[in-house]
């Protein structure tokens, strides 16, 4: 069975590869890139299938590892099977779901269960994330490495924080053994509170409960420690503010273990569009202002900032359709990513596109230790296909089951047109196959 | 002239022009309140439903009698907030009110928003009888009504406004108000209960009211709630009564016309004196009478009435 992408503009950051050659997929794996003249005669045969890119970029699979599938427990919002296709739908081949269903997956009977269901129903690869703690309750330690050997790519407790700092060393320490990422969700919840925006000029005067960037600060520069002391591998998720970039940054410098990411909200929508009450803009952390935005993109161009993830949170109509104050924090994120960063960071010059790739391919790879993210000879063919020319408004129909979205009706340019997983294509021209 | 919007949702909507509208029409509505006879047809056949989801006296029976002297046929739903969560949900009541041709909702709410999700969801006109701490616009316009009836002017005055700004949604309507009328407006309170970057509305903040309670014109004096103690923002209620309490010892420095303000209900001796509440400066009981008459102002201002012809 081989296929080839014909015409496409290949960008392949991890083999620094950005020009016009053709991808022959062999057998699932990337088997030859090359121009059209370097082919043989026998690479190409009569049932080779042609997939044309012509005015197409074609960069390795992307890969979000941040999101929530909400199975088990949840179904009603989104499943294995409904998150994998909007995965697909958004053009990602891999992605990372994070442990806080109902139950936790916080052992190996649940992380079997997540790579089970997504084998038989899922239509892209599912890498499970476990709990740090049991229950994510912050106190005792999960299975961590039972969990590492089920086939978990790093450890959360996201949605909530650790907040006992020696739970914390310890985890850090005892996780280096399986050399496994601590996706840590920043915040301090005496300071955060039952807040739900950011606090400012804004919360004054819509009389909404604010969230101090403090409370995110904090808790970064306390996990940085924490990384400094025991040489454990710190992932920092969903990173908001200027002094969480420069903290990062400095902490980089001093070559402690840390890498981080930011969502696509973070950079594309600020406190101001909190005004209305739209609850599809309450997500935690919480949207910041201007100057964040400004740090934000700083940190994505010179490097602090290796990836952007989704945070995908799907949430019912009828649990965001209420007041702001009891609306649950959440955005769906996986089918707006792409056109987001190519919008928001490509198109305004603020990130090549070779680096905003490297964010969803090469980087994330390394953090989470796939063998993923690259389009070298022998490696697995998941593939993304994007026309950064197309133009489309965003609907409010989404391939997940849940719409929560604040960019509806929102014009963007630069959408994924075709995904390929394992050399199999599912989803082509915007469709699912 | 006529009022912008189909909804008053807070005074941060309006400009000084509607503001002025609903000030010069509440005042020969005032005036009915002196004939035997204090109705006045112009809502006739037009149905305001009452949605409070928060206890309210004060607030709820002004606007009922306001509906009523202007002839509306008026209906009271109260809701307790705790069954928001699981009851049903706010757009679904809203619906039913929609059904039901409701011509005016006024709602009362313990969640900042709630009258804008009203407003968006159905076409009847939404007055906001108080959001959380977001909003309290008639209270505010009343406020101000008060305060011109009685010193003949907004502009220029200095309105103090003492307590616990970062919970109160009067104070917010009252800043946006004033300032938009060339009032200046100084905030007094704790420091844990001054809100974020309150100065960017255009106020001064004090934590010391005898530094500035010689200049006032006017003082607008907050309940302060007993749980906000437990919430640790402030030791105790003796402290709070000691450095912000409005007292006859407070008062010896200020104007000999200086105003005293308060939205209701009081806490006597605790943010106020009993012997200040009821004095010849307090115009606390003149609030509650001007409250009805602004509160028919805004109903028949929204149902598109013409000040010209207010109580033919």
């Amino acid at each position: 069975m081989k296929s080839i992408i014909r015409n496409g503009r290949v960008v392949d950051p991890k083999n620094k590869i950005d020009k016009k050659v053709d991808v022959l997929i062999e057998n699932g794996k990337i088997a030859k890139i090359g121009e059209s003249s370097q082919f043989r005669p026998g690479d190409v045969t009569r049932s080779t299938v042609t997939i044309d890119a012509q005015g197409k970029v074609v960069t390795p699979g992307l890969i979000d590892m941040h999101t929530h599938l909400r199975e088990p427990g949840r179904e009603d919002e989104e499943t294995i099977a409904s998150g994998t296709r909007a995965a697909a739908q958004g053009g990602f081949t891999s992605i990372c779901c994070m442990p806080n269903t109902e139950p936790v997956i916080d052992s190996v009977s649940g992380v079997k269960f997540i790579l089970a269901t997504a084998s038989q129903e899922g239509v892209v690869n599912v890498y499970p994330i476990g709990s740090i703690t049991k229950g994510q309750k912050g106190e005792e330690l999960a299975e961590i490495g039972k969990m590492r050997i089920a086939g978990i790519v790093g450890i959360s407790d996201d949605g909530k924080p650790v907040m006992n700092a020696q739970i914390m060393r310890r985890t850090l320490e005892y996780a280096k053994m399986f050399n496994l990422p601590i996706i840590s969700h920043c915040e301090d919840l005496n300071l955060s509170l039952d807040g739900v925006m950011n606090e400012g000029f804004t919360s004054t005067v819509l009389g909404l409960k604010g969230i101090p960037r403090q409370a995110e600060e904090i808790m970064v520069a306390r996990d940085i420690a924490l990384a400094e002391l025991t040489g454990g591998k710190l992932h920092l998720a969903h990173i908001t503010t200027r002094r969480s970039v420069e903290l990062i940054r400095q902490a980089k410098k001093k070559k402690i273990s840390v890498t981080c990411e930011t969502a696509p909200h973070y950079f594309s929508l600020s406190e101001e569009d909190v005004r209305g009450y739209n609850t599809n803009t309450k997500v935690n952390p919480p949207l910041r202002t201007k100057d964040d935005i400004e740090a934000l993109c700083e940190g994505l161009a010179d490097g602090t900032i290796d990836c952007i993830a989704s945070d995908h949170a799907p949430h019912l109509d009828e649990e965001k359709d209420l007041e702001y104050n009891i609306a649950p924090f959440g955005i769906i994120g996986l089918e707006t990513m792409v056109p987001l960063i190519l919008t928001n960071l490509v198109s305004k010059k603020i990130l090549s596109l070779d680096q905003a790739i490297a964010k969803l391919t090469v980087n994330p790879a390394n953090i989470l230790g796939l063998e993923k993210g690259t389009l070298s000879i022998g490696s697995d063919a998941d593939l993304t296909i994007i026309d950064l020319n197309l133009k489309k408004k965003i609907g409010s129909q989404f391939t997940s089951q849940s719409k929560n979205s604040p960019f509806i009706g929102m014009e963007l340019g630069g959408f994924p047109v075709a995904t390929i997983v394992g050399g199999k294509v599912v989803m082509k021209d915007g469709k699912l196959i | 002239m006529r009022l912008k919007h189909k909804d008053l949702l807070g005074l941060e909507y309006l400009d000084k022009e509607e503001i002025n509208l609903i000030l010069e029409t509440s005042r020969p509505f005032k005036e009915l309140f002196t004939r035997s006879v204090k109705k006045v047809p112009p809502l006739r056949g037009k149905t305001v439903v009452l949605l409070f989801y928060e206890p309210s006296t004060r607030t709820r029976t002004s606007f009922e009698l306001a509906a009523k002297r202007l002839s509306a046929d008026v209906l009271n739903i109260s809701a307790s907030t705790s069954s928001v969560a699981k009851g049903e949900s706010l757009i679904d009541t809203a619906k039913t009110l929609e059904a039901m041709k409701a011509d005016f909702v006024v709602i009362r709410h313990s969640m900042a928003g709630a009258p804008q999700i009203l407003a968006r969801t159905i076409s009847a006109c939404i007055i906001n009888a108080g959001d959380g701490t977001h909003e309290h616009p008639t209270q505010g316009l009343l406020d101000m009504f008060t305060i011109w009836e009685k010193k003949g002017r907004l502009s220029g005055l200095k309105v103090g406004i003492v307590g616990d700004i970062l919970h109160s949604r009067v104070a917010r309507s009252n800043i946006w108000g004033l300032n938009k009328m060339g009032a200046r407006v100084y905030v007094v309170g704790p420091a844990t209960l001054i809100p974020p970057r309150i100065e960017d509305m255009g106020v001064k903040v004090y934590y010391d009211l005898d530094e500035i309670i010689d200049e006032l014109d006017v003082v607008n004096v907050l309940r302060i709630q007993v749980e906000r103690q437990k919430e640790n923002l402030f030791p105790s209620l003796r402290e709070y009564n000691e450095i912000f309490g409005i007292t006859e010892e407070r008062l010896k420095r200020a104007k000999g016309d200086l105003l005293v303000m308060h939205p209701g209900p009081m806490n006597r001796g605790i943010e106020i004196s009993s012997s200040v509440a009821d004095s010849s400066r307090s115009v606390i009981t003149e609030q509650v009478t001007n409250g009805i008459a602004v509160r028919m102002a805004v109903l028949y201002l929204l149902a598109g009435g013409d000040s010209q012809a207010v109580t033919k």
